[in-house]
């Protein structure tokens, strides 16, 4: 019979992978058997969790938003929107799982639902498809083709077969399902005795309707038993740390991770429910989640203390790229990312300064190598340029050469290596190696002064980038010394202030006057929309600005110092935050363009943006230009403009 | 007594079954009950000259349009009319496979069975398709029907009093509802662009409080 629905039906499909692969009859075959579903705006096409339908979709007319969030909550992060012609909840069908996402209708929208059952046969028999399938479930992307949209189809929750591969992050945790269990009133001898014969470091106490009330760990013996604090006869509720942290089923590697830090415990209770007032269904700990697999946070830093040679920290730096990767998909709050990021870069640093002073010998006197600008701002997620420089103490004048030819030679050895693991020189040589920023402490201090009282354009963009210095390596006293002198050299020369507020509205509202985006004119990028200069900069100046004028030290990452601006100025407080959430928002923006296009992220084509993309980087533009009112006003630039 | 008794012959078996289907009783809810959108090209617009050359269906449950449920029949009629081919493209002795009326009757009863009809200015079709019955002495069609042209009246109801009776043609409502307009013109592809139209109709009925009670649809207005 003639189906003229099925032929259109049949001819969208063809225009979209995988069913472009597809023969005319193979199409025909498919079409025939769609579902046609209409949904209105809100609608929830399936649940996280979920077991899986009989079909998978495809977005015909309107758009559809893949959610992290699952029935139980309401707090959701968008992962991903599919517009038309984009396949999803394909995944689960394949792999046998149920739902890892939520997906529902963004708009009035009208999906076609494709049974697996006709699908599977043509996938298998088809090798183009199959291929197309396996490549967008090996990249993570819906079409792994279209590199101008790299969405991402399913939750990398999805365990895969390639265990080793970048989602292991994302997996569900192992759950230990066979928990010993002591009741509150054992006493802490025979608890002792029952962890003993069954070799555990740790036992969960439960009431009667086997809820977790607390947990024992061998520490708790070590601490509050063997020191005499307690006596063994006594009960064993007397020791235990309570109440547990519980978590339902299904938390995640990444989550059981970040939980673990945030509570600072090593283990988490995982219940029916999720809290500590329904039966206890198991535990995760730290122990295993670190066994269980290879780039968590802490096995990375533990694998690059132990590493001897550049190559290693090299194939490290790659692993922190994944797991980078997967903390964006993860949506996992950008101030943990920074953090846990940050501290891995630190480290990296750390080992390679190791490895090249074991190389050149001890040095001659204490010194400190301090990282700039994003780095020392602790903003530096993606490979970006090294910027650095290095302190030493002053020692006697006939020694001084000596010793910077010493410092010098090292920081040779140091930015060399840092560029093998993957850090580019910066193209302005502002590197330890660079004779001018390889000095003692006076030497320094002389050199702060000279850019404060005398502050010309030149002298501003470089304290712009020195004043965010943060240290990576040596004697903290040094860099402490150096925090003070810029401190006192501001608060005595208020022209300063006042030319660095003219350097942070330099770059006036990304905004033009209709409203839309400004983008570069000319050049490389032409058309593009510059993050970095329209956008993060002009918060980051005003930041840097307001926390000097306010002498506050050590806090250098610019949406903790907005945080901070808030605390000391309530009356501004919610400019501040503003300013905060949209540094936040910013970064991460940055670092999902850049892990996408896999650069800098810092030139972002409009047209690629989704249109929530877009109003969510205009939202932080307001923040932008309130807080430029603010340093405008306050720091009296206007005639200076 | 005969006078009473129009019917000469027993009624085909065929005829039965499509009868037997409305024992069972119409579901409460809207979304439990099963909906058929169709559309006729016809020879012509005159109701008894002309003769229905294409039925098109698409059957609706719950918010699905299942292509694996849906009709598409071609007739082959000794009418025809050279005027009404501009309109729908279908002419006689082409090349899609062609049945006879009573076959047509047979598979559309049979797909039928106790779906809620679904058509756009629903009094032209169903007329056609009544009349088409009645020439192989068959009794009209028992289903429900509902007027997508009715249901588009009363989503606006509150919204343009001096418009407010006006009734629009398939063209404008799917414009109004933003359907794209592939296959105008031929019957499924407007049975398909009702489906989708009532679909939207009843949702945003269903915005302005209609509860999802089937016999609620058919209110009048």
């Amino acid at each position: 019979m003639k189906n003229t629905i099925a032929e259109r039906v049949a001819d969208f499909l063809k225009g979209y992978p995988p069913f472009s692969f597809m023969g005319q009859g193979e199409l025909r075959e498919v079409a025939a058997q769609v579902k046609v579903i209409y949904c209105e705006k809100g609608k929830t096409i399936f649940w996280k969790g979920d077991h899986r339908h009989e079909h998978f979709f495809m977005v015909h007319k309107g758009a559809v938003n893949l959610l992290s969030n699952d029935k139980s909550h309401e707090l959701f992060a968008i992962l991903d929107t599919c517009d038309e012609g984009d396949v999803f909840g394909l995944r689960p069908l394949v792999a046998g799982q149920n739902y890892v996402l939520t997906a529902k209708a963004s708009e009035e929208s009208i999906i076609y639902g494709i049974p697996i059952d006709v699908f599977k046969p043509i996938a298998e028999k088809n090798i183009q498809v199959g291929y197309f399938l396996v490549e967008s479930f090996a990249s993570n992307t819906r079409n792994p083709y279209a590199t101008s949209h790299r969405g991402h189809l399913y939750s990398s929750a999805v365990p895969t077969s390639n265990e080793r591969d970048n989602l292991f992050e994302l997996q569900p945790a192992k759950i230990i399902k066979n928990v010993m269990t002591a009741e509150r009133s054992d006493s802490i001898r025979s608890v002792a005795k029952k962890m003993n014969s069954k070799q555990i470091g740790s036992i969960i106490i439960v009431d009667p309707d086997h809820h977790p009330i607390g947990i024992v760990t061998d520490k708790d013996f070590r601490n509050k038993v063997v020191t005499g604090k307690s006596l063994i006869t006594d009960k064993i509720e007397k020791i235990m740390s309570s109440p547990v942290i519980c978590y339902p089923k299904g938390i995640t590697l990444a989550q059981a991770q970040m939980a673990m830090v945030k509570h600072k415990i090593g283990h988490l209770c995982i219940t029916k429910d999720g809290t500590p007032k329904s039966r206890l269904a198991g535990i995760i700990s730290e122990h295993d989640l670190v066994v269980s697999q290879g780039n968590n946070p802490a096995v990375l830093i533990k694998a690059i203390q132990r590493a001897e040679k550049t190559k290693d920290l090299k194939e490290i730096r790659k692993k922190v790229m994944l797991l980078l990767n997967g903390y964006m998909q993860q949506n996992i709050p950008m101030t943990h990312i920074s953090k846990i990021i940050t501290e891995l870069n630190d480290a990296t640093i750390k080992k390679v300064i190791e490895i090249s002073v074991e190389k050149l010998g001890t040095p001659l006197c204490n010194f400190a190598w301090m990282c700039l600008g994003s780095q020392g701002r602790k903003e530096q997620l993606l490979h970006t340029d090294q910027d650095n420089a290095l302190v030493f103490e002053d020692v006697e004048e006939a020694k001084h050469k000596e010793t910077k030819a010493y410092f010098l030679a090292l920081s040779q050895h140091v930015t060399r290596r840092l560029n093998k693991v993957g850090y580019e020189y910066c193209p302005a040589e502002m590197m330890a190696s660079n004779p001018k920023w390889c000095l003692s402490l006076s030497e320094w201090k002389a050199q702060f002064t000279e850019w404060v009282t005398n502050p010309g354009e030149e002298e501003i963009l470089l304290s712009t980038i020195f004043f965010d210095f943060d240290i990576s390596y040596g004697d903290i006293s040094l860099t402490l010394a150096l925090s003070d002198h810029i401190f006192e050299m501001t608060d005595r020369h208020k022209r300063f202030l006042a030319m660095l507020g003219v350097n942070a509205l330099k770059n006036a509202s990304p905004l033009g006057f209709f409203r839309q985006f400004i983008v570069e004119r000319d050049g490389n990028h032409k058309d593009f929309f510059d993050l970095k200069r329209r956008a993060l900069m002009p918060l980051t100046d005003a930041g840097r600005l307001l926390i000097l004028s306010k002498q506050v030290k050590h806090i250098n990452n610019t949406a903790e110092r907005f945080e901070k601006l808030a605390e000391l100025e309530p009356e501004n407080a919610e400019v501040y935050m503003n300013c905060s959430y949209a540094a936040k928002a910013l970064l991460k923006f940055r670092t999902k363009q850049g892990l996408q296009n896999n650069d800098s992220g810092r030139y972002i084509a409009l047209e690629k943006l989704s249109k929530q993309e877009k109003i969510k980087l205009k939202r932080t533009f307001k923040a932008i230009d309130q807080v430029q009112d603010l340093v405008k006003v306050r720091f009296q630039l206007q005639h200076l403009l | 007594m005969k006078l009473f008794n129009k019917r000469q012959r027993p009624l085909p078996d065929f005829w039965k079954s499509y009868e037997k289907s409305f024992r069972k009783k119409l579901p409460d809810t809207i979304t439990d009950n099963r909906f058929v959108a169709l559309d006729t090209e016809t020879t012509g617009f005159d109701l008894k000259k002309d003769r229905v050359l294409c039925i098109g269906a698409v059957s609706v449950l719950n918010n699905v349009i299942d292509l694996n449920d849906s009709l598409e029949l071609y007739l082959h009629q000794d009418t025809f009319n050279p005027k009404t081919v501009e309109i729908h493209g279908i002419i006689q002795e082409e090349q899609f496979e062609q049945i006879s009326a009573i076959e047509a009757i047979q598979e559309f009863l049979a797909y039928l069975k106790n779906a809620v009809i679904v058509a756009h200015h629903a009094y032209f079709d169903i007329t056609m398709i009544n009349n088409m019955l009645a020439r192989h002495d068959l009794p009209m069609l028992k289903n429900k029907v509902l007027d997508t042209g009715v249901l588009h009246q009363r989503t606006r109801l509150r919204t343009n009093l001096i418009e407010q009776q006006k009734v629009v043609s398939l063209d404008a409502l799917a414009k109004q509802l933003n359907i794209p307009l592939k296959d105008r013109h031929t019957a499924s592809g407007d049975a398909y662009i009702t489906a989708i139209a009532f679909l939207k109709l009843v949702h945003r009925l269903r915005e302005r409080g209609l509860p999802n009670k089937l016999r609620r649809l058919f209110w009048k207005l």
